[in-house]
């Protein structure tokens, strides 16, 4: 299990994740994005044959929760397009589903045997590791629960990059079927090529299929891109405006934070506070004093007046949030100007009001809860008792 | 004593005229830092208002002032690069503040600078209490003392800091490593680093949720430091179960990254575990009272 917080990255539905295979050199099937029922309707009467239509969804089981058919006329793909399109898909994964809102019909492929191949990042090697095994097809961490010794690794040194001896290595060790071994050092290549040339978090293929006719597909991908690096691919940066993976990070992005640093829970006790780490270290706070975090917000440094607002309203905006919790470290930043700040931004009447507790220590501190306290706030000196009065206050309120 | 910085350290700005840059060079000079001078390319042959001179380049800077340590105030697409400079130069110890360096591209920078200590990115850098201040921590909140600190955070390291100045519990230095998933020094760095400085008495160590982190660190207490001893705390305790990143990121690194996993590890090694941060001045004072 990982944690969201501090893992930011760009995930890639399956049909941009190919594009970007296909820029590399990576074979995919052939095929067609499509997002009405005419479009896929339209392409299989052009190109007759047997063809899967597969929905764009970023969660996991997808196969199981049915949104994977198969069609061997146009007729058939439109009916089945037309079904798929709007449904909401549910999975172990994603209970709560996701709305399917485009497809991909790929030619169905004779299927001799199935790999998998994945490269992510070791965070403590500090190297990109690349993982193969001839169980694909399969949930690879039940291979890696169940049958660890299937699991062949390399850690490649990022000084000197790629070489094909690795993927030969790395085919025999994982015992890939013979038909693999000519096209494997190559594809894991291109793959190398993708993960760094594009900052990918983690390239995934599962399966990597070997058909009867002799060819070597990558017939799913996964892709998650690091944020960081999105700046040198101005293009991909754009397919993410379109569609932000998750609500919480379109809400961050929408009023100016970062795309980490909004995540919504279940808790009632809204919190605001200035550093990822003081952010959690507030959240845990919460919970020591009997209550549950509603939200994590990291305002960033030097808490603008603006910035306050939005972040207030965006966390006031979940029904569930009975009592704020705003806590400020002034480090650089001087306590003064956050409390006016705070006061300006919620003073408005364009807000929705909870009891607030302001936590304000550091440079100024004493200035800033004066100010504070005169607006009708109620000012604390530490964060243990700043998350009692409102853990106290979200309880009391509801 | 202290580790990775003393108040003889000489010390280079990379970004010396950029609004950070300059900023945190008048705070570090007011804290006492030997800022021997600073680079901005183009700007070579100028000085700043305090009169340190400006350098075109890091090996000019170097080559005319003995400089050993360099602070990176550098936008992300230039931050390897930056670090690049510094260890062509000759610089020993780089603190990298720039945030949002590509994880790609610190991967390169660490496979190629072996020689060159780096503290970060995304971090705020080191302090020695007293002696020196390479960073854009708040220098008011420290006190010269006996315990060393690392933390992976910025703000939860001064409130933190801020509980054990007020019980009177000074530091020998404090570390902040940096959030990002590819930083250069590590919790096992720094813990290696305190271990042979007899000037720091009781360390603490300020871990996050994710990555395995502070299992490498637990694993190397109980291996490495069985005379010194640790206090830990571990931010997003709270935090509800989320998605996983991907299948592979969770196979590296096994069950590691859980809040779980990693008070175990401590547990294990001995190493107490505080709740809030408000318990450590206290976990603190009851290891140094055992010395």
């Amino acid at each position: 299990m990982v944690c969201k917080i501090p893992e930011p990255g760009m995930k890639l539905m399956e049909y941009q994740g190919k594009d970007l295979f296909r820029r590399v050199g990576i074979p995919t099937p052939s095929g067609v994005f499509a997002t009405t029922a005419a479009g896929v309707k339209d392409y299989i009467a052009g190109h007759p044959g047997s063809w899967v239509i597969k929905s764009q969804v970023m969660m996991g089981g997808r196969g199981k929760a049915g949104g994977i058919k198969f069609a061997d006329d146009a007729a058939q793909g439109e009916t089945l397009a037309r079904e798929l399109i709007g449904k909401v898909l549910k999975s172990i994964q994603n209970p709560d589903g996701e709305e399917v809102k485009s497809l991909l019909v790929e030619e169905k492929v004779d299927i001799a045997s199935e790999a998998y191949v994945s490269i992510t990042i070791d965070r403590a090697a500090k190297k990109p590791v690349v993982l193969v095994t001839a169980q694909g097809g399969m949930d690879v961490e039940e291979v890696a629960e169940h049958n660890p010794e299937a699991i062949a690794k390399y850690w490649i040194d990022p000084a000197a990059g790629y070489a094909p001896f690795i993927g030969r290595r790395l085919a025999f060790a994982a015992k890939l079927p013979e038909g693999y071994r000519k096209a494997f050092p190559a594809l894991l290549g291109a793959l190398y090529t993708l993960f760094m040339e594009y900052g990918a978090n983690l390239v995934e293929i599962n399966p990597l299929v070997l058909t009867r006719d002799g060819r070597v597909i990558a017939s799913d991908a996964k892709v998650d891109l690091d944020d960081n690096g999105l700046y040198k691919h101005p293009d991909i940066a754009e397919w993410n405006k379109q569609s932000p993976a998750d609500e919480d990070q379109a809400a961050a992005v929408a009023i100016g934070l970062g795309m980490s640093n909004y995540a919504k829970f279940d808790g009632t006790v809204g919190i605001i506070a200035n550093g990822a780490g003081l952010g959690m270290g507030t959240m845990d706070a919460i919970r020591s004093a009997g209550g549950e975090a509603a939200n994590f917000l990291d305002i960033g440094g030097g808490a603008q007046a603006a910035l306050v607002k939005k972040s207030y309203n965006l966390v006031t905006s979940d029904p569930k949030v009975r009592a704020m919790f705003i806590n400020i470290f002034g480090g650089i930043t001087r306590g003064d100007q956050v409390a006016k700040g705070i006061v300006e931004a919620v003073a408005g009447d364009d807000v929705r009001k909870v009891p607030l507790v302001v936590r304000l220590t550091g440079t100024n501190a004493e200035e800033g809860r004066a100010i504070l306290a005169e607006a009708g706030f109620v000012p604390v000196e530490t964060m243990d008792e700043g998350a009692a009065r409102a853990v106290a206050l979200a309880q009391g309120a509801a | 004593m202290s580790i990775f910085l003393d108040k003889n350290s000489k010390v280079i700005v990379q970004g010396i005229t950029g609004r950070e840059g300059a900023f945190h060079t008048a705070r570090m000079l007011a804290y006492g830092t030997k800022i021997v001078g600073g680079v901005t390319p183009g700007k070579g042959g100028t000085t700043i208002e305090s009169g340190q001179p400006v350098f075109d380049t890091v090996k000019d800077a170097v080559d005319s002032t003995g400089a050993t340590h360099s602070i990176v105030f550098v936008p992300p697409a230039a931050g390897a690069d930056a670090l690049w400079e510094a260890h062509d130069a000759g610089i020993q110890l780089a603190v990298c503040i720039t945030e949002g360096i590509p994880a790609h591209d610190m991967m390169r920078v660490c496979a190629t600078t072996a020689g060159m200590r780096i503290i970060g990115g995304n971090c705020p850098g080191l302090i020695s209490p007293g002696k020196s201040l390479v960073g854009i921590m708040p220098g008011h909140v420290f006190l010269e003392g006996n315990i060393g600190m690392i933390s992976r955070s910025g703000t939860l390291t001064y409130e933190i800091v801020d509980g054990l100045t007020r019980a009177g519990l000074g530091q020998s230095t404090c570390v902040g490593i940096g959030g990002d998933p590819i930083i250069g020094t590590t919790f096992v760095d720094c813990l290696r680093a305190f271990a042979s400085d007899p000037e720091t008495h009781v360390v603490v160590v300020s871990g996050e949720i994710g990555g395995s982190d502070e299992e490498d660190a637990a694993a190397f207490i109980a291996e490495h430091l069985p005379d010194k001893p640790v206090v830990a705390f571990i931010g997003g305790r709270s935090a509800p179960k989320g998605k996983r990143l991907g299948h592979a990121g969770a196979i590296i690194s096994g069950n590691t990254g859980t809040p779980e996993s990693k008070v175990r590890a401590f547990a294990a090694a001995g190493v107490p575990v505080a709740d809030r941060p408000s318990q450590i001045p206290e976990l603190v004072a009851a290891r140094l009272a055992k010395r």
